[in-house]
């Protein structure tokens, strides 16, 4: 079985903080790391790998240095890496993402394609939905256990608001995974050697047959507009004084609104 | 559009280089150089004393499509077991204002439950309901979900298309903007129409929701965006509005995928908190599980529930199940007690539709205090169990 599994290298987001003069982020000296998501998604590749056979590619659209999380995952177990990389692709959102991974994945050649439910930095979800419709698959989203897997078809349970539902679909598939699927291994030593050593092949735009109007910022719909640090409530009211007196001040306000 | 440095003005202050959330300026010979990291957030512009920084045209979109050719806004009603959700009716509320500001109609789309169900989407502001009526709807399937409304897009051009934010939206959604090639914001927290242009301006939580992006899709339609349950106030329902109910084929819809089965699965902390009147929540100056101890003996007096930020989840003093924000629930009570939260744009998310806000903190400028509408400067470990005890004696215990 061809597994192929998108991971993106983000900032750890718990790190970005906001200097409050400027209004603006800060994040000098913040890591970059492999999507949380994306882990439990390159470790349910490898457990289905070694349940059934197969290989397992790992591939990440983002600058140069995105290397390093291919590197990891490798380092965990995976067969190969791969990383679009083009400045082309600079500046895309969601769709444009999702076409030149789909890209990608056709021209690797694939029977299950994982990725992480969405990552930490966009929060948006949606390229591995996007990347199912220009692959032309079924998707199943946040997808919580594999029940069961054959060459042909897949069952899983996917987590939905109040509970869950079991989902059927023929190979090939795309799921995007959740935390509670899978604890994800830690890089083995041997598997780190054989890392460092890895060879990781990079593909364009022309690679991968995509026009350049496609991809990246052209190929995107969506525009960032502007960023903004929310603003103050203009009715805002300090309550000052000695602790005793703010506690009465307080108690009085939730007498007020009758919750007392 | 590309953001570009005049090398001949860049003095190299490196003032740019802060300003910048994404990481995409960098120094190179000693002047500024924007990478290909750049997100076109112009945050860079107006921060070069020199003015160096510039936004300059690129070529004209590969593809103009006829815009005026788009009219309506859409709401696609979430249904459950039969039952549309509430978000669908929050966005009722929202989907009207836009339509009107538009000065155009407001339809909404329903897969699935009965038209009782469709009249009611008419009571909460919609002008016509497209409604499809088959047994392939009663779970939800993407692709049942994505053939149909595809299709309806593609046949009737709707210039916004919005949907609430759940699993179900979150999930299907993505793969109807990429069938019909158009952009799609996720999770929005509020929607406006620019009064310039008539685009739809999309408001969402970015990076981690440490600070908020405004998001266009300029020369694209329909315009698409999923919305955060909880954030848009309901609005109120009025049974004597009329509307037209279309009722649409599901000839030739198909699926690759089956759902076999169903499970109910209610965590009891997610429903006392979403349906709570009053939440008194912790942060990381609540100082430890013992902290929570006492904002849940608060909780209980005010007959209310626990929340907590993520950094109160992440040092394990609380189950993820409280956690209210970005990634974990929004909430929307009559009075949030925020005790030793700093507040970032994450955790307000979360909680910032609350009708009043009331916060503790001991850094008095703790972003918390921006949306507070009662705030306190000081130590919650001696305020809250002041404010227990005198509570107690109001009540007489």
């Amino acid at each position: 079985m061809k597994i192929v599994v998108c991971i993106k290298q983000v900032p750890d987001t718990a790190e970005v903080r906001i200097n409050p003069e400027t209004n603006t982020l800060v994040r000098d000296g913040v890591p970059s790391i492999i999507n949380p998501y994306d882990l439990h998604a390159i470790e349910a590749g490898l457990q289905i790998r070694d349940s059934v056979g197969g290989t397992v590619t790992v591939l990440t659209m983002g600058p140069p240095q995105a290397e390093d999380a291919l590197r990891e995952a490798i380092a965990m177990g995976a067969d190969e890496a791969v990383l679009l990389t083009d400045r082309a692709f600079a500046g895309a959102d969601t769709l444009a993402t999702a076409f030149t991974l789909a890209g990608a994945v056709q021209s690797l050649g694939f029977d299950l394609v994982l990725c992480g439910k969405q990552a930490i930095d966009g929060d948006t979800a949606q390229v591995g939905p996007e990347m199912a419709e220009f692959l032309n698959i079924p998707h199943i989203a946040y997808v919580k256990r594999v029940e069961e897997i054959t060459e042909e078809k897949i069952r899983v349970q996917r987590l939905m608001e109040e509970g869950y539902d079991v989902v059927e679909a023929p190979l090939p598939v795309l799921l995007t995974v959740v935390r509670e699927l899978n604890e994800p291994r830690l890089p083995s030593l041997k598997g780190k050697m054989r890392a460092k050593k890895a060879e990781i092949k990079k593909l364009s735009h022309e690679d991968i047959k995509a026009e350049e109007e496609k991809v990246g910022l052209k190929g995107s719909p969506t525009q960032v507009k502007n960023i903004f640090a929310p603003e103050a409530k203009k009715d805002r009211k300090m309550l000052t004084g000695s602790t005793e007196e703010v506690v009465d001040q307080l108690v009085e306000i939730l007498k007020e609104m009758k919750c007392i | 559009m590309r953001i570009v440095v005049d090398k001949d003005l860049c003095t190299g202050c490196e003032t740019c280089i802060d300003s910048c959330p994404y990481d995409a300026i960098e120094m190179k010979d000693d002047k500024a150089f924007i990478n290909e990291y750049c997100q076109m957030c112009r945050n860079c512009l107006s921060v070069c004393p020199e003015g160096a920084i510039k936004e300059i045209e690129g070529e004209a979109p590969a593809r103009e499509i006829d815009l005026s050719a788009y009219k309506g806004v859409w709401v696609f009603a979430e249904q459950r077991e039969g039952k549309v959700a509430d978000v669908a009716l929050e966005l009722l509320g929202v989907g009207r204002r836009l339509a009107d500001a538009r000065g155009t109609e407001l339809t909404a789309v329903l897969f699935g439950a009965d038209s009782e169900e469709a009249e009611r989407l008419i009571h909460w502001g919609a002008d016509r309901v497209f409604h499809a009526q088959d047994p392939i709807f009663e779970h939800f399937n993407d692709e049942p979900y994505v053939q149909l409304l595809s299709r309806l897009i593609q046949e009737h051009r709707p210039e916004i298309v919005l949907t609430g934010a759940t699993p179900i939206g979150r999930s299907f959604f993505p793969r109807v903007a990429a069938r019909v090639r158009t952009g799609l914001t996720a999770d929005c927290t509020s929607l406006e129409i620019d009064p310039e242009t008539g685009n739809l301006l999309q408001i969402r939580p970015a990076f981690g929701g440490n600070i908020m992006a405004t998001i266009v899709c300029p020369h694209h339609r329909p315009q698409m965006a999923t919305v955060r349950p909880r954030v848009m106030k309901k609005g109120t329902p009025d049974e004597s509005r009329k509307g037209e109910i279309i009722n649409v084929s599901t000839e030739g819809i198909q699926s690759r995928t089956k759902v076999i089965e169903s499970f109910k699965e209610e965590s009891e902390a997610t429903c006392n908190l979403q349906e709570a009147d009053i939440i008194v929540s912790g942060g990381r100056g609540v100082g430890g599980p013992d902290g929570f101890k006492m904002l849940e003996e608060l909780a209980s007096l005010l007959g209310g529930a626990v929340g907590a930020s993520r950094a109160a989840v992440d040092e394990g003093w609380i189950p993820y199940s409280h956690q209210v924000g970005q990634t974990g629930k929004t909430v929307c009570p009559k009075i949030y007690i925020a005790c030793g939260i700093s507040g970032a744009v994450q955790h307000l998310v979360g909680m910032q539709s609350s009708d009043i806000i009331i916060a503790i903190n001991k850094n008095q400028d703790a972003p918390i205090f921006n949306v507070a509408n009662y705030a306190i400067v000081g130590d919650v470990n001696e305020i809250v169990p002041l404010l227990i005890k005198k509570i107690k004696e109001v009540k007489g215990l």
